[in-house]
């Protein structure tokens, strides 16, 4: 299938730092696909350079085959990370002035149904709570009936709670044959909504694919995770690869049972000791050495 | 085109008539200056000399001296009593009155630093015998412009000069620092129908507010309108939208609203200075008068005052009017093209 976005050596250097070098990927329709990497990593400068709203240092971008013609704003939908909403406006007038503003539009009632703004509608913008917020600037992003929709990390900020009902409304236009490009830094949510990764460190894509293949491919084992005071000598003979975590120890390894072996051979007390299989967080420690959530 | 226009300048409508304090301070802010410029400048509280006189109790009339019976008399003199001297030379020391006078003790103290007590030191002596000049007193001939009608076109220029600028400009960097002209930028919606948006939107709230004013003081102060209501609207709409398309200039990149506040503080000060919206600039130096050409609010208010004052036509006032069509054009390109949807 043809991709509905192409993405060719994409790079935007600033004065002071390359924030994206060099990265590529084609995305087919209808897919999630999210670019993964901590704060600064130059996910949020990619998406934007996609987008239209900075220009590209080089590199080449496709939509449908095609550069970005005027047709490409009136079809993608976008949600930005950090948008202020008109004040004094009601989140159903603000909802109804910027989906008027494409020649395509939305139906006003599968928006509010789709994005759970019943309750909202009359409320002025300045009342509403941060999980709501995103749920209009989301509904602002469909209000153009679009095909690719961009979300830059929409989850940021919300509580656990704010973030699984964003979850499930994703989960439902996905359903809809959308395709949607998704930043965050949470890899729990790109392992539950996307379909394929790329994960992003220093403006480069660092390593691409499904999440269950990546983690088969890049982090099959485990990670123990010890609240201990070891030293550095003695972690050195672990045949393991380790890190030190806010207060704490990981170990990533391919045999765990080995790797707690020699734990006891070393005297370590392993009462705080915790085993479970790795994620898409320790994948991301594996290749760069650093945290995801830095 | 038209339809994203319409949409934006009802929106800004309704984000204006909501913000309550905006919307009270653009009408309330006028009628609370002309307001107290009636009473200020009324004929009878209109003062311009302070002078003491120390009348002990008990003492005979201060005005039994014929020179001070005469100098009581003049207008615009506040004649404040003083039971004792010392109180009342410490309020000349300080230049709360401008001259003192002991009727009983027939002396009188100025400040020889304060112009206003040489004057009335001047109308005291003045006072003393009748005048003998050579000059004959003649009444003005023609309709008389009360003050408060010759301020009434300045106040009013004013106002819309501060409701176009810091409304207009404002507002759009405050969009600007808060991604919601981001936000636009990536809707089909062009530039130009962003700001032509802004205008019509801050226009509409400009002529209404300026109407309901307008009308407000006609009401009650009788206002009298010599020239035609149309040519006045004509004079009032370039005014405005030329303020409007100023703004913009301003407004058209900078995403710091303190940035925009100094830039529009040191764009509206000369203006209410120097495009005579208090006081006259005759005897100002040449340059001052010429510099102050250029401000569109001078254009603005010398075109209202030819028509509400002097009753002038169309063509009476077509240079103010072509000057400030050109204001227009120049602003409205210049604010076009640096403008920027974002910050950086």
């Amino acid at each position: 299938m043809d991709p509905i976005i192409d993405v060719r050596d994409l790079k935007k250097y600033f004065p002071e730092v390359k924030a994206v070098d060099g990265i590529s990927f084609a995305i087919e329709p209808g897919i999630c696909f999210g670019l993964l990497g901590p704060n600064g990593a130059g996910k949020t400068t990619a998406i934007e350079v996609i987008e239209g709203i900075l220009e590209p240092t080089a590199g080449e971008i496709y939509y449908k085959g095609e550069p970005r013609g005027r047709s490409f704003k009136n079809e993608v939908g976008i949600q930005f990370q950090n948008t202020e909403l008109p004040q004094y406006l009601t989140v159903k007038e603000t909802l109804l002035t910027f989906r008027d503003l494409y020649d395509r539009r939305s139906d006003l009632g599968y928006l509010i149904e789709t994005c759970r703004l019943e309750e909202i509608l009359k409320r002025d913008n300045r009342k509403i709570s941060g999980g709501q917020k995103q749920r209009l600037l989301l509904a602002m992003a469909l209000a153009n009936d679009p095909e690719l929709i961009f979300l830059d990390e929409p989850t940021t900020g919300l509580d656990p709670q704010a973030r699984r009902h964003l979850w499930d409304i994703v989960r439902n236009i996905k359903s809809l044959n959308k395709t949607i490009v998704l930043t965050t830094h949470y890899m729990e949510e790109a392992e539950i909504l996307c379909d394929r990764i790329g994960i992003i460190d220093h403006g480069k894509i660092i390593v691409m694919g499904t999440p269950a293949g990546l983690l088969r491919e890049y982090a099959g084992g485990s990670t123990i995770t010890l609240r201990t005071e070891i030293d550095d000598a003695m972690l050195q003979s672990i045949p393991c690869r380790w890190f030190r975590k806010h207060g704490h120890i990981e170990i990533q390894t391919d045999s765990s049972g080995e790797c707690i072996r020699r734990l006891v051979e070393l005297g370590v007390d392993l009462s705080t000791m915790n085993v479970r299989h790795q994620n898409i967080e320790d994948l991301f420690l594996k290749l760069t050495g650093h945290e995801l959530r830095a | 085109m038209i339809k994203r226009i319409w949409i934006l300048f009802r929106a800004r409508n309704h984000e204006f008539l909501r913000d309550r304090s905006a919307l009270a301070w653009n009408v309330l802010f006028p009628v609370l200056v002309i307001v107290g410029f009636s009473v200020l400048f009324s004929d009878d509280r209109q003062v311009l000399y302070k002078v003491g006189i120390v009348t002990p109790a008990g003492a005979t009339s201060a005005a039994a001296d014929p020179q001070l019976e005469n100098f009581m008399k003049t207008k615009y003199i506040d004649f404040i009593p003083f039971g004792s001297e010392e109180p009342a030379l410490n309020k000349l020391l300080h230049h709360r009155i401008d001259l003192l006078i002991n009727p009983e003790r027939r002396t009188y103290w100025t400040s020889n630093t304060s112009p206003k007590g040489y004057i009335a030191e001047r109308l005291l002596k003045a006072s003393a015998d009748s005048p003998r000049t050579g000059l004959g007193k003649e009444s003005i001939r023609g309709v008389e412009v009360p003050y408060i009608e010759w301020l009434f076109p300045g106040i009013l220029g004013m106002n819309m000069m501060f409701s176009a600028l810091f409304g207009v400009g404002y507002v759009v960097v405050t969009y600007r620092k808060n991604g919601v002209l981001k936000r636009m930028s990536v809707t089909p919606l062009r530039p130009w129908e962003f700001l032509t948006s802004q205008i019509f939107s801050r226009m509409y709230i400009l002529l209404l507010t300026t109407a309901v004013v307008f009308a407000g003081c006609m009401i009650i102060y009788g206002f009298e309108v010599r020239g035609s209501f149309l040519t006045l609207l004509l004079v009032f709409i370039l005014g405005g939208i030329s303020m409007v398309s100023l703004a913009l200039v301003v407004a058209s990149r900078s995403s710091s609203e303190e940035f925009a506040g100094g830039i529009l503080n040191l764009i509206t000060w000369p203006m209410m200075f120097l495009s005579e919206v208090w006081f006259s600039l005759e005897g100002a130096e040449p340059w001052v008068q010429k510099a102050s050409r250029a401000f569109p609010l001078t254009q603005m208010i010398d075109a209202l005052r030819k028509i509400m004052n002097d009753g002038a036509g169309l063509r009476d006032v077509q240079s103010n009017i072509i000057i400030l069509a050109l204001m227009t054009l120049v602003f409205l390109i210049t604010g076009s093209l640096l403008f920027k949807w974002q910050k950086g």
